[in-house]
């Protein structure tokens, strides 16, 4: 069987590693793909260069697909994702002066979640402007990300308004700490390595991650192109099962240190391997005195249905843009919002191999404290407790209501 | 799209002062001599809304693209053509970004020669797509209206007896009275019906 050439556009982030893995481990050869990977430097050229027929698939953000179906951003060519590359990675970094701000005014001990951390950013933000200072300039990585709703969230949810109380802006994941060091940015939220990278050049010190926010938040997926999928359906179900057992790799821990050997290379993060290996493993340094923390679930490539792309979960990021004013709610676009998740190939595809595939599609997310119970495929799976920081669940049905239970939103 | 009350300004975002000539002589020689040439990302934006460019121009591999999707984003009054240019490309890729109906150009090499015919075609692709998106999205509004005030008026129907007549007067009359739009009544209508129905 002659191979399959299939061309993905990157960025180089860790989470790109399921697909470094597909490439370089022999998971898509031996499905008849040879796996070209093209690295990129901005997520709009990786949108534009999927629907100028230069990528065949993309590593994405997960909220991509559904801005592209719902005709948000510049050129919004629809895509679809049948499979998430993983959960995770990102976490907010705030500039050392600010921190220790911080720590003099609310007396943190540094031991305190992210909620309290947040509460302490909020009286400083009023102690600055009763000085008349001005706003603190955050910045993220691109309009439509995970980094922009969760820097948004934990904002929001310690009280500060994220559109009035201070500046957002984008600023690109390899430019953040350089932007931190020369004072343009007072803080970032980004994927790893780019907030260990900012605590080990001592300029920034790490006070929430993903897994504080919200556990089960789906980070990068892989972005199809319509066309090329279905003029090539057998060529993406293989690519989809070549990415499973490269995700399933990629979380085995006895695997690390070579993915991290791979991952650091200059074809793709182009950072020290083990600098890597201590993200792979969860262990943060969070301050440039040495302070680490070690976060649970820090990434997950593989475990607890990580590749699945759930239906409530493209439905929670379209709330998310419906409270920050970036589109406006309206039933209609539900089918939309939808289109962009594909579960239902996901499922079709690896029904019968020896990954839990859930047999539903749409969950309450966020919800209880308690290990959740998913129906799958090969029984029931467990899921670790993935509730929201703010504690409100969210109930696909009711994004009405769900939105305009936050205190603080543009709608 | 060049407006009669200001000569075209154009803006190029450009780190390689070697590229950055090339485009300011290749605008130059086609008569346009507003240019701001960006080299740094730092105070991007302010610089691009004090300016307020016609186009925008810059290299396909400048990460500063994403930086401008934000701008567009926060603001969709600055929202301005932007023309790409890459170094390596070829003849499908740039078909395929016009049938994609995208605002930018893509260009193979940078010639000083191609310079003005990239920002034309910018502006009149993101014209011709800009018209098409808010007709689309005027399309969507009514569509997204009509379902609500349908639904309102079942909900009358259901709840007052009405019949559809009666219970689209009575949107009708309270919008008046209350000098607002019919849809935004009848989606009040909506929110209280599944508030007291929860």
């Amino acid at each position: 069987m002659p191979e399959r050439l299939v061309r993905a556009g990157v960025i180089p982030l860790v989470d790109m590693a399921v697909l470094v893995a597909a490439a370089e481990q022999g998971f898509a050869r031996r499905e008849g793909i040879s796996l070209q990977l093209i690295r990129d430097v901005s997520w709009s050229n990786i949108r534009d260069r999927l629907a100028f027929r230069q990528f065949d698939v993309a590593h994405m953000l997960s909220p991509m697909p559904v801005a592209s179906q719902l005709g948000l951003g510049s050129n919004p060519y629809p895509c679809f994702t049948p499979f998430a590359l993983g959960r995770g990675g990102n976490a907010i970094t705030l500039s050392l002066d600010l921190y220790q701000e911080m720590r003099a005014l609310a007396g943190l001990d540094d031991s305190e979640g992210a909620l309290t951390k947040g509460e302490a950013l909020k009286q400083v933000i009023e102690r600055r402007r009763s000085a008349g200072k001005k706003p603190l300039v955050f910045a993220m990585t691109y309009p439509f990300s995970p980094h922009n709703y969760e820097f948004r969230f934990w904002l929001a949810a310690a009280g500060i308004n994220p559109d009035s109380d201070v500046t957002m802006t984008v600023v690109p994941p390899s430019l953040t700490v350089d932007a931190l060091e020369t004072r343009a940015i007072d803080g970032f939220c980004a994927n790893a390595p780019w907030n260990m990278i900012a605590v080990e050049k001592g300029v920034g010190r790490i006070v929430a991650t993903k897994a504080e926010i919200w556990p089960a938040a789906p980070e990068k997926v892989l972005g199809v192109r319509p066309e090329w999928a279905q003029q090539n359906p057998e060529t993406l179900a293989r690519l989809i099962v070549a990415l499973d057992r490269a995700a399933r790799w990629c979380d085995d821990p006895r695997n690390h240190s070579t993915l991290a050997d791979m991952l650091s290379g200059p074809a793709y993060v182009g950072v020290p391997a083990d600098l890597i290996l201590r993200l792979l493993s969860g262990n943060l340094t969070i301050d440039p005195d040495g302070k680490t923390k070690r976060i649970e679930r820090y990434l997950t490539f593989h475990n607890e249905a990580a590749n699945f792309p759930w239906l409530s979960q493209a439905l929670w990021i379209y709330s998310q843009m419906v409270r920050w004013g970036q589109v406006s709610y309206d039933e209609t676009s539900l089918s939309r919002v939808t289109a962009a998740f594909r579960p239902d190939i996901y499922r079709e595809v690896l029904r019968s191999s020896e990954t839990p595939v859930p047999v539903i599609s749409s969950k309450v997310e966020g919800e209880g404290l308690e290990l959740g119970v998913i129906p799958t495929t090969r029984g029931d799976l467990l899921l670790s407790p993935q509730m929201f920081m703010d504690g409100r669940s969210f109930d696909p049905d009711g994004i009405p209501g769900y939105v305009n239970s936050f205190p603080i939103r543009i709608v | 799209m060049q407006t009669e009350q200001r000569p075209l300004r154009v803006a190029i975002i450009e780190e390689n002062s070697i590229r950055a000539a090339i485009l300011l002589d290749g605008l130059r020689e086609a008569g346009i001599i507003n240019v701001d040439v960006i080299e740094t990302t730092a105070n991007m934006l302010r610089r691009l809304s004090t300016f307020d460019p016609d186009v925008v121009i810059i290299g396909i591999e400048n990460p500063s693209r994403d930086v401008l999707e934000q701008m567009f984003q926060v603001s969709k009054l600055v929202s301005r053509p932007v023309a790409m240019f890459v170094d390596h490309s070829d003849r499908a890729m740039i078909q395929a970004a016009v049938e994609a109906g995208v605002s930018a150009y893509v260009v193979d090499g940078l010639r000083k020669e191609r310079v003005m015919a990239i920002v034309d075609m910018a502006i009149s692709r993101f014209s011709a797509f800009d018209r098409l998106q808010r007709e689309l999205v005027e399309a969507r509004n009514e569509l997204a209206s009509r379902k609500v005030i349908e639904r309102a008026k079942a909900i009358l129907i259901r709840t007052r007896q009405l019949s559809e007549e009666e219970a689209y007067a009575l949107l009708r009359q309270t919008a008046m009275n209350e000098k607002r739009k019919l849809v935004d009544i009848a989606q009040s209508v909506v929110t209280a019906a599944s508030l007291l129905e929860k």
